[in-house]
């Protein structure tokens, strides 16, 4: 019998170990699939879906179609308003609903519980709802720039952030991990002497990487894939955001090679900014000072 | 250094109120033990006091300075947590200098004061440890650094050894002690062990559901407790008591009789008893003696052999329990029927209301 136990158990891990295989290998193929056909031109792209050949960088190989993507549109500078809107965003995000989860989480004041429910409940709320009064507000806002006082926000940078700087589920991520911290960790820090910015930022900040990073992986993710609101305030090329700029490769006559270019291009930074913040999401799961 | 003055404090949750007008005088480098059960308020004085929990009545004095409404980080309080709450991602190092580090302490001066306050606790090689790679001793120890650099002018500590086990509990108790009497601070501290307050205190106060029961020095408390409740939660084991009437009542004397003793007669100074009159005696274990025949007689249910003295539980004629503290080298069996005697001038006479009387 004591020879069949381990036996069982090797068996039981190869199995979790295929199942993972597989599990993992649905996520991948089509990132496969995306970054073989961008070294493909057309015909032979669609030629081999019908068959494994699809998911193998074999046949005529080349990068002819990066560069045709970067011929057919400003890719560059797409990637860059991304990443601005995106990098802005994320950091302003993280600071704003982080304090005002700081806020629900250990202040005491009046109304607390029903403000908190309240931006919660806006959670259901669809984007698409809310777009086009979202539009008119941002129409008529103020800005100051290089031509002094004007109206209306759209074909900005501002008009992609300022809307985005905080949001109901950020908030809740940070309320719900802040609830979880030793309340002591606080009350030593107001007794040592901290006030409230100093409990946030020397103490709570520094140990809550993890809803950091979570944070800041979803808030990246939504920022990057944002469609319809980039599409509707930016009508000049300067400030169009990557998702925008697809649809630059499906005028005229669509050329796939370009687009699985296009698409691989602009799907480095996030899988860039996701390996980087799970380092860091690893690195700062540390055990507490309070006993456990 | 400065002493505290309460006077007619309260708190409540909404309707609930868990401290009752609490009034208290601690001196100039007191050590004040608040101790009483669970939930009886001890903590969360000790948190008003400390400016995490706000005062809802009442007059709060640290030195001659009302701080009812005064942020904990000015009133000159450092406390030491339970559960230690020292900051995970901060060395030693760190933790025990960031009050220093928030005042702007110049650097030299935090270097020297955190050194002092590693010597004093004998952990200058800890100093470079994150608080998950120390022990709970040394976390503890960590804690109490925390609070000597800020040299404040109360310390407060927050049932601090409830986390270690019972040999280190037992240090830490002698470090905490040889600590006041070092620094000659204020200190007030929270306990239900009644042995760290014994063993610490110079004012022990007793709480039973947010009032305050009795003020006193630990003898006092033991020799003289004001109320039922303070002899029975003082001492351990817990006082014996035994439901009796009162049958004459002298001027220095009173005859008492109850179903567990029969008819007894005791000198007592205490004036206002009277004939009939409902009364509590109450004997502490340790002045019982074993005699051939005494007031006292039951049947042995368990015998507990410490070394140095000997716990004999009884159950007497009529049902009631008892405990007695004999001699280490007393040898009686389970069943046996044994008799007592106590120390006459040692009782305690507890009235209807559950006062002292005698």
């Amino acid at each position: 019998m004591a020879a069949v136990a381990p036996t069982n158990q090797r068996l039981k891990t190869s199995l979790r170990y295929l199942l993972l295989v597989l599990v993992g290998a649905v996520f991948i193929f089509p990132i496969i699939f995306m970054v073989v056909s961008s070294l493909k031109p057309d015909g032979q792209l669609l030629r081999d879906t019908a068959s494994i050949r699809a998911f193998l960088p074999v046949g005529d190989i080349s990068l002819d179609n990066y560069f045709a993507a970067f011929k057919r549109a400003p890719v560059g500078l797409f990637v860059f308003n991304s990443l601005l809107v995106t990098g802005i965003t994320v950091i302003g995000s993280l600071f704003l609903c982080s304090m005002a989860a700081f806020a629900f989480a250990f202040l005491e004041f009046k109304g607390k519980e029903i403000v908190l429910s309240l931006i919660i409940a806006t959670l259901i709320i669809p984007f698409e709802t809310i777009a086009v009064p979202m539009l008119m507000v941002v129409n008529s806002l103020p800005s100051i720039g290089p031509d002094g006082l004007t109206w209306g926000w759209l074909n900005s940078y501002q008009v992609q952030i300022v809307p985005f700087l905080a949001d109901a589920l950020t908030i809740f991520l940070f309320v719900q991990y802040f609830r979880d911290l030793p309340k002591e960790l606080i009350e030593a820090a107001r007794l040592d002497g901290a006030r409230w910015f100093q409990v946030y930022s020397l103490v709570i900040v520094p140990i809550s990487g993890p809803v950091f990073a979570t944070a800041a992986i979803l808030k990246f993710l939504a920022m990057y894939n944002q469609y319809l609101w980039p599409l509707m305030v930016t009508q000049s090329e300067q400030f169009r955001p990557v998702m925008v700029g697809l649809q630059y490769f499906f005028q005229l006559n669509t050329a796939w090679g370009e687009v699985m270019a296009y698409l691989s291009l602009i799907t480095l930074p996030v899988l860039a900014f996701y390996l980087f913040l799970q380092r860091a999401f690893i690195a700062s799961i540390a055990s507490t000072g309070i006993k456990g | 250094m400065a002493g505290l003055s309460l006077s007619n404090l309260k708190k409540t949750y909404g309707k609930v109120e868990v401290i009752k007008d609490v009034d208290l005088e601690i001196g100039h480098g007191e050590f004040v033990v608040f101790v009483g059960p669970s939930g009886c308020g001890k903590s969360t004085l000790l948190r008003m006091i400390a400016g995490l929990e706000d005062i809802t009545g009442g007059e709060l004095r640290i030195g001659d300075k009302i701080v009812n409404q005064v942020q904990p980080r000015d009133r000159g309080v450092a406390m030491v947590f339970q559960s230690y709450a020292l900051y995970p991602h901060m060395t030693v190092y760190d933790n025990v200098g960031f009050g220093l580090r928030l005042n702007k302490t110049p650097k030299d001066v935090r270097d020297r004061k955190i050194r002092e306050a590693a010597q004093i606790l004998q952990m200058e090689h800890l100093l470079d440890r994150k608080p998950a790679q120390l022990s709970g001793g040394q976390r503890q120890r960590v804690a109490i650094g925390r609070a000597i650099v800020r040299q404040p002018e109360v310390f407060l500590f927050d049932e601090p050894l409830s986390n270690l086990d019972a040999a280190l509990r037992m240090d830490m108790r002698m470090e905490i002690s040889k600590l006041h009497q070092e620094l000659g601070a204020t200190m007030i501290y929270v306990t239900h062990d009644q042995v760290e307050a014994m063993t610490l205190a110079d004012k022990i106060v007793v709480l039973n559901a947010g009032v305050v029961q009795q003020v006193g020095s630990p003898l006092e408390l033991y020799n003289r407790p004001a109320n039922l409740f303070v002899a029975g939660f003082i001492g351990s084991p817990k006082m014996n008591m035994v439901e009796v009437s009162v049958e004459t009542a002298g001027a220095n004397a009173i005859d008492i009789s109850g179903p567990a003793i029969g008819r007894l007669s005791l000198a007592t100074e205490a004036s206002g008893i009277v004939l009939g009159d409902k009364m509590t005696l109450g004997i502490r274990p340790h002045d019982f003696q074993q005699v051939p025949e005494g007031p006292f007689k039951g049947t042995v249910t368990l015998v507990e052999h410490l070394g140095n003295e000997t716990m004999v539980s009884l159950k007497l004629a009529n049902g009631e329990a008892m405990i007695a503290a004999l001699d280490g080298d007393t040898t009686c069996a389970i069943g046996e029927t044994v008799s007592l005697d106590f120390n006459r001038d040692k009782v305690h006479l507890f009235d209807s209301g559950g006062q002292r009387r005698g």
